[in-house]
């Protein structure tokens, strides 16, 4: 077989194991590691499909922020491990179960007629300057700009809804609440009296 | 030499772990969010695989939105996640059932 | 003329919606005023168009006056037939018409005792009373001036509704709002029969014009249908009785005859004006004018001939044993309705319409006769208390005695020439059943005599029965109350002897009434006719004569000098005395039978219908069975993340399953 029929199952065949090890590990932080390795997996199975950017962006964004933020949550959250494991053989059989009629149907699905190579065509194999990274700028800018302007107002709306709900206010903070402010009435905050004038001497 | 099935099924493969790993997961919220992370892993497997048969780049615009999304649905989910340890003091899926009808 | 003819039917209308509608705001003088000038107007240009038709001998006007719309090839339209029928009705009915106008203002002048204290009917009672009758007599000029059936149907359900609610006009009292129902649900089922006529009508000639349908009856002769599969029944056959039954309601003969005794519980004015001279008359005059397809069915005009012969002999009966004074007089008109239906049987068309001329004459005479009386005895009607108001009520007394002369046919006054023409085509007619009906209608003018002088004896001769308090006050009725009557009084004297020879037998109708030469009585008589005072000479020496003077006779025997001859006999005949005084049993039948039916079923369509079906199980039902299913589907919502998720995860499972496999 050729070699990237080879790096092919080798790496499939550590994303696999991978897999299966993030969803049964027993200790959190060697399931977020397995996911890592898993994510590594894919990326060297992207560069075998020519996609390096996203390859590269798969490791650089998702490794390394969104799984060392797993683990930040993960180390941070004081978890008691032990009873943690009970209870989870009852529900395998039907689990497993349903995962494997789930494979089986897709793949039988993927194997159909539908997706064969005369179907489909062949790997396409580009020419030695191609540039992935300029392929999908040209694209990305021009044709799907609407689509990346919206993406980066998600991004935005992400970090001010995790702020938002994970700000703890110290209770001594001064701040000024304009709701309030403005629902204040005159009686609430004016009192007159009726005095005698005080008298000197 | 290696076909689009070959891909595929292993985008299929990955997607069905995930999916018992929802189910069989009881006890930790933050297994939980990882399955999902192997879901959307599988789903993008297969957009590259299709954009490299087909020769059509937008496959790649597309998981280069679904990682920008992906991303920002986990932060939050993180947020989330630590609000409720926060008030329940667990985050044990069994007893998260206030929802209950 | 075609103005003259719109004026005629508008003025009362007109009259009607100014007293009816502002009433409130008009006096009552004011609103009497504007009826009777109303129908006055109408009375005069009725004389006109008289004028213009008989003296004049114009053409008959038949055109359109509106065309409301053309749907599906049939025109349906305001139009007026005015011939030489139609003029005679126009005659007959505003001048009875504007006489009960003129009463009325007599009789219903202190109105207000009729009604509570705070009841709003009741206030400008009187205003109402007027606007009604006007409205009446829109309705029944309508109804004979109509060129198409829609007219006619809008006429006869309009009369149909003012009876009703002049029927129940003292609508405080519980007998006469049974009475208007009664007479208004009695009157829906033969309208049904003719409005399934004119449906048949319709259906065989495609348009609702008279000209048109009666052009093509000739054509349908030999049609026949299926109503019932495997029976042939001829078409035209089956419109005019179809058409008959709607006159059997509206005329009140046998079985539909039930309503018009218990219409006694209105005002005596309106029982002159419509249950005397106009609204029962609609039937007669309706197959007057279908003759041209009534002539074609020999087993239609067999059928009203006998039911015609049965009414005329069985409601006379009845009426020997009424005690209230307007009940004798209604059972006698009921009596002659069945005379002029006998009439109309033996294809004595015209014999029919003039018998209803004279008899709109001197029975609306005895109406308001009776009503005079009733007046002058403080609304007394039984006449077991009345007696000697002779010397009391000379005017009342003397057109009574001319009205009852008229209606037992005495020589000379108009009922003579009219009953004697009907008696004498029934004995010619050769249809199947016209023995019967001679034998029927020749042995009713004795009863027709007896009871008639029996209320006329026990009413104003005899010893006087009334108690000593009313007897003060006994005086003779005002002037707007005895002028109709003696207005009433002269046609009904001269009127038969004057127009019996025209009418009868000198073509007078022309192509208004169709007779078919075989049919021909009329004209069989006509032979013999040596004009009206031949007539009389020759009407002496008759069987009619004889049996009237005969039953004149007995009453005033029997009545007047041996008055326990009439107790004896009812206790010699208790079961026919029974029957007689529970007028056969016809009130109970229905009472039991239809309406108790009516209202059973209705009762048991509310209880297992209405409330076991729609409200417990559909509605009550829906409910609780949403209710049971939202408490199953509950326990899906767990509340625990990887149920939902599991759940969708099975979903997607079956929908790739279906994907891949269909």
């Amino acid at each position: 077989m050729g070699f990237d029929t080879l790096v092919f199952y080798v790496f499939a065949a550590v994303l696999v194991f991978a897999a299966l090890r993030v969803i049964t590990a027993r200790n959190p932080v060697h399931a977020v590691l397995f996911l890592v390795l898993a994510f590594l997996n894919s990326a060297g199975l992207w560069v075998l499909l020519e996609a390096e950017f996203l390859a590269m962006t798969l490791v650089l964004v998702y490794v390394g922020a969104v799984m060392v933020l797993f683990l930040f949550v993960v180390m941070m959250l004081d978890i008691n491990l032990t009873e943690m494991r009970a209870g989870m053989r009852r529900f395998a059989p039907l689990g497993i179960a349903v995962g494997v009629v789930l494979v089986v149907e897709m793949v039988l699905i993927v194997r159909s007629s539908a997706f064969s190579p005369d179907k489909v065509g062949g790997p396409v194999r580009h020419a030695a300057d191609y540039s992935n990274t300029k392929a999908l700028g040209s694209v990305l800018y021009t044709d799907y700009v609407y689509a990346f302007e919206i993406a980066a107002v998600i991004l935005v709306l992400a970090i001010i809804a995790a702020i938002a709900l994970t700000l703890r206010k110290r209770p001594e903070t001064r701040y000024q609440d304009p709701a309030r402010q403005v629902s204040v009435r005159r009686e609430d905050r004016v009192r007159l009296i009726k005095m005698p004038a005080e008298k000197r001497g | 030499m290696l076909a689009l099935t070959d891909y595929l099924t292993l985008g299929a493969i990955l997607f069905s772990i995930a999916v018992v790993g929802i189910f069989l997961n009881r006890r930790n919220l933050i297994v939980l969010l990882m399955a999902i992370e192997l879901m959307l892993l599988a789903v993008n497997m297969n957009f590259i695989a299709f954009s490299h048969f087909l020769d059509n780049i937008d496959g790649q615009v597309f998981v280069f939105f679904i990682l920008t999304v992906a991303a920002a649905e986990a932060a939050i989910g993180l947020a989330i996640l630590i609000v409720v340890f926060r008030n329940r003091r667990t985050i044990n899926v069994n007893d998260l059932d206030l929802m209950k009808g | 003329m075609e103005n003259v003819y719109l004026a005629t039917v508008l003025a009362p209308l007109v009259g009607a919606l100014v007293a009816g509608l502002g009433g409130r705001w008009l006096s009552r003088r004011a609103s009497h005023w504007v009826t009777i000038i109303g129908v006055g107007i109408a009375f005069l240009l009725s004389l006109v168009a008289i004028k213009h038709h008989i003296v004049d001998g114009a053409a008959a006007f038949n055109g359109s006056i509106y065309t409301w719309m053309v749907s599906d090839g049939i025109t349906f339209e305001i139009g007026f037939l005015v011939d030489r029928l139609t003029v005679l009705m126009m005659g007959v009915v505003t001048f009875v018409s504007l006489m009960v106008h003129i009463y009325t203002i007599g009789y219903m002048a202190d109105d207000e005792h009729n009604w509570p204290k705070e009841s709003l009917a009741g206030s400008n009672s009187y205003q109402r009373f007027f606007a009604y009758i006007s409205l009446f007599t829109f309705s029944m000029l309508m109804l004979v001036m109509a060129n198409n059936f829609l007219q006619l149907f809008f006429g006869w359900e309009a009369v149909g509704l003012v009876s009703y609610l002049l029927i129940g006009f003292w609508s405080v009292r519980e007998s006469a709002i049974f009475a208007n129902l009664k007479a208004f649900l009695v009157n829906r089922v033969g309208d049904f029969g003719f409005l399934l006529g004119i449906a048949c009508v319709v259906m065989f000639t495609n348009t609702l014009d008279y000209a048109e349908v009666f052009a093509a009856a000739p054509g349908l002769v030999g049609e026949t249908i299926k109503v019932i599969p495997g029976y042939d029944w001829s078409v035209l056959t089956l419109i005019c009785i179809l058409l008959f039954v709607g006159a059997m309601g509206k005329s009140a003969q046998v079985p539909l005859h039930v309503w018009l005794p218990d219409s006694m519980e209105g005002p005596t004015p309106i029982s002159a004006l419509i249950h005397a001279a106009t609204m029962v008359t609609a039937g007669i005059f309706m197959v007057a004018r279908m003759s041209p397809l009534f002539e074609f069915s020999e087993t239609a005009l067999s059928v009203v001939m006998v039911i015609g012969a049965i009414t005329a002999f069985f409601m006379g009966l009845l009426g020997v044993v009424q005690n209230d004074i307007k009940r004798v007089v209604a059972y006698s008109t009921l009596s002659q309705l069945g005379y002029m239906t006998v009439a109309l049987g033996a294809s004595a068309y015209s014999a029919a319409i003039f018998h209803l001329m004279t008899h709109a004459f001197f029975k609306a005479l005895l109406f308001l006769a009776a009503g005079s009386v009733i007046i002058a005895m403080h609304h007394e009607q039984d006449i077991r208390k009345m007696g000697g108001l002779k010397k009391y009520m000379p005017i009342t007394y003397w057109t009574s005695l001319v009205g009852s002369l008229a209606l037992i046919g005495f020589p000379g006054f108009s009922g003579f020439f009219s009953k004697d023409g009907i008696i004498e085509a029934v004995h010619h007619s050769t249809l199947p059943g016209s023995g019967i009906a001679y034998a029927a209608v020749l042995t009713g003018v004795f009863i027709t005599a007896l009871y008639t002088f029996r209320m006329f004896f026990l009413v104003f001769h005899t010893r006087e029965r009334m108690d000593e308090h009313t007897r003060e006050h006994l005086h003779e009725t005002p002037a707007v109350v005895t002028l109709p009557l003696i207005l009433l009084a002269i046609p009904s004297v001269v009127i038969g002897y004057l127009t019996v020879g025209p009418v009868l037998f000198g073509g007078y109708f022309g192509e208004a009434i169709f007779v078919l030469p075989v049919h021909d009585v009329l004209g069989q008589i006509g032979a013999d006719f040596h004009g009206p005072f031949a007539f009389m000479l020759h009407g002496l020496m008759a069987p009619p004569f004889w049996l009237a003077m005969a039953g004149l006779a007995t009453a005033w025997y029997v009545y007047t000098q041996r008055p326990q001859i009439a107790e004896s006999m009812a206790q010699r005949f208790p079961r026919l005395h029974a029957a007689l005084l529970n007028k056969y049993g016809f009130d109970d039948f229905n009472q039991a039978v239809f309406a108790g039916g009516g209202r059973s079923i209705g009762n048991r369509l509310w209880q297992s219908g209405d409330v076991g079906l729609i409200d417990n199980l559909v509605i009550d039902g829906s409910a609780s069975a949403i209710a049971w299913f939202a408490g199953v589907a509950r326990r899906i919502q767990s509340g625990y993340l990887y149920h939902y998720a599991f759940a969708m995860i099975i979903g997607l499972v079956v929908a790739v399953g279906w994907f891949a496999l269909g």
